[in-house]
């Protein structure tokens, strides 16, 4: 039990660590665009030198790095996450309507990458070597060869303009995300078909198995109890690092199909140079990352018992 | 077993060697490479002579045929300036597979000669720097380069250097692990102690080992690369217009989705057919340089 603590703990100390280092290198963001974070605020023309002096003070960009860091993260951590220079709107508010959105897309991509990835893996292991694999593993790697904004124009040809199915842009509910879903779960779902299929051909050979057949154990209980358990379990681990693309995914695929969430937010903010909307997106982008991570690293040891918290 | 830092890391380097596959799965290897290369090798020639493949220029107007469909004229169908589109994907390829070499060639050489000081140097030189290396990878996916856009300003000159400073991991952390290795051979450190200099052993020792790796790191990191071009350029970051990208001219097509197809589907069938055959390229090389590796990392 102490051991399982230990590990809790140390793991959430790492995680805290690389909050704080994501925070300092996206507080960095602002100080090393060229040009004065004042005037792009205040527009190149309207502002006066005085104008310019004045913000400078009241944003406190004339005090020590160190101190303005320290500013930023202390109201950060209160919730003040600083206004939008183009919309003036509190960057809290731009988050709370914009992270709903991505957290629906993400999860239904994940979905994708699940539905698609895992079974195709499954069938090319065990049919390795044949037609089916070969087939099955083109198929994988065009997925993950695909540009998400080209399969998502492709998409909406196919499905909502010739086949009059589903609304094209901007859909709301459970229609509207299904083809947002697939385009970007699709380059995951490869990924994970190539890592499904090696897992379980390395699973195939593990000794208990080859015990199971010899004993004479048929093909499917040999199959389900100890070739797809081996196999499909460490699968979770690459789950969690694809949460990260699919996140930074988002930015495209919300652009491809309008949809209004973080990935827009961020790409909008960036094309303005909004950069304190900037900063906020990317910082909870990448935790959301992070402690996915996290948690993906804690929970695996309580589904595989051969691994031991240490 | 004990675990030090994530479960899934030590799982991974605790893989058991499985039994050499058949010759034959080794063939369809070969197979591998010789088409992704035969296909990378006919989409860089066709950027490259662009002007001799096509008789219309990418700029060109024919205000006659706006918005219409491929046809024996136009292969590809024209835009909603009535340019044609054949010229354009051969011109737009032009830039993405070049900016796509660029950024690669930028993370190759920064990454090795990072991985290389950190990997000879060890001690504190190799922990500092390769921690400085990993602080790209605290970010996910296209994120860094999306970051280091913003923060240079949008041009397809930002969009290569971001996409090159992002990558630089892949390449450290490869060259870094096999100069370790190549260090403690026996050979290498009897030649450092007959005196050869550091240099010497990484031109005559390191360097051999570790180029194969590098290549199959950069044929699958060209992939990632033109993916990432394309992507800025759709979201606006990279090449401005006119000037034909096949990223641009994806986002030019997205407003045209529902009238044009064609304006869309042909430059990303093309940057599609791009990647597919730098993967399959990778792939093949992979298993060229590492038999071992055959079952457990091809696909």
């Amino acid at each position: 039990m102490t051991a399982i603590a230990n590990y809790v703990l140390r793991r959430l100390g790492a995680l805290v660590v690389v909050a704080v280092i994501a925070s300092m290198l996206v507080f960095l963001i602002i100080h090393l665009i060229p040009g004065n974070p004042v005037v792009l605020m205040l527009g190149q023309n309207a502002a006066s030198q005085a104008d310019i002096n004045r913000l400078t003070d009241e944003l406190g960009l004339n005090l020590p790095l160190a101190t303005q860091y320290w500013r930023w993260i202390v109201d950060l951590v209160h919730g003040q996450l600083g206004f939008s220079y183009g919309s003036n709107l509190p960057v809290g508010t731009l988050l709370q309507q914009s992270y709903p959105p991505t957290l629906q897309l993400t999860a239904a991509a994940m979905a994708v990458t699940v539905i698609f990835g895992v079974p195709l893996g499954v069938l090319a292991a065990l049919k390795a070597n044949t037609v089916w694999d070969t087939a099955t593993m083109v198929l994988a790697v065009v997925g993950l060869s695909m540009p998400s904004f080209w399969l998502g124009l492709l998409l909406i040809t196919l499905f909502s303009v010739s086949l009059h199915f589903l609304p094209v842009f901007g859909g709301t509910g459970i229609v509207g995300i299904i083809l947002p879903g697939i385009t970007l779960g699709v380059g995951g779902g490869g990924v994970v078909a190539r890592f499904v299929r090696n897992n379980i051909l390395d699973a195939i050979h593990l000794q208990h198995v080859q015990t199971a057949k010899s004993k004479g154990l048929s093909g499917p209980s040999v199959v389900f109890r100890h070739v797809l358990r081996n196999g499909l379990l460490s699968v979770v681990t690459i789950l969690g690092l694809q949460v990260g693309y699919l996140l930074s995914g988002t930015v495209i695929v919300e652009t491809v199909f309008s949809r209004p969430g973080l990935g827009r937010l961020l790409i909008n903010s960036i094309l303005d140079k909004d950069y304190p909307t900037v900063q906020v997106v990317i910082l909870v982008l990448t935790l959301a990352y992070t402690v996915t991570n996290l948690i993906v690293d804690m929970v695996y040891p309580l589904l595989d018992p051969r691994i031991v918290y240490a | 077993m004990a675990l030090e830092t994530s479960p899934a890391a030590t799982q991974a380097a605790e893989w058991v060697e499985p039994p050499r596959r058949s010759l034959i799965r080794r063939l369809v290897r070969y197979r591998s490479l010789m088409f992704g290369g035969g296909i990378f090798a006919l989409l860089v020639l066709a950027a490259a002579f662009a002007p001799l493949l096509t008789r219309y220029g990418p700029d060109t107007i024919d205000a006659l045929a706006t918005l219409s469909g491929p046809s024996a004229a136009h292969w590809f169908g024209t835009d909603q300036f009535g340019r044609d589109l054949f010229a354009r994907v051969l011109y737009g390829s032009r830039l993405t597979i070049a900016a796509s070499f660029v950024a690669v060639l930028i993370a190759v050489v920064l990454g090795s000669l990072v991985g290389i000081v950190a990997g000879m140097a060890g001690g504190y030189v190799d922990l500092v720097l390769m921690r400085v290396v990993d602080l790209i990878l605290i970010f996910p996916g296209i994120l860094p380069a999306l970051a280091i856009t913003a923060i240079l300003g949008p041009s397809l000159t930002n969009v290569v250097i971001a996409i090159g400073l992002s990558s630089i991991p892949v390449y450290a952390r490869v060259v870094q692990a096999t100069t370790l290795q190549v260090k403690t051979l026996n050979y290498v450190e009897s030649a450092r102690a007959s005196g050869a200099s550091p240099l010497r052993i990484v031109m005559r020792h390191v360097l051999p080992s570790v180029a194969s790796q590098i290549i199959v790191a950069a044929s699958t990191g060209l992939g990632v690369s033109v993916l990432y071009v394309a992507a800025l350029g759709f979201l606006g970051l990279g090449v401005q217009p006119p000037t034909p990208e096949l990223g641009t001219m994806l986002s030019d097509g997205r407003d045209y989705v529902l009238l044009a197809w064609w304006i869309s589907f042909f430059p990303g069938a093309v940057i599609t057919l791009y990647v597919v055959a730098v993967n399959l390229m990778g792939d093949g090389l992979r298993d060229l340089f590492d038999p071992h590796a055959l079952q457990r990392l091809g696909g």
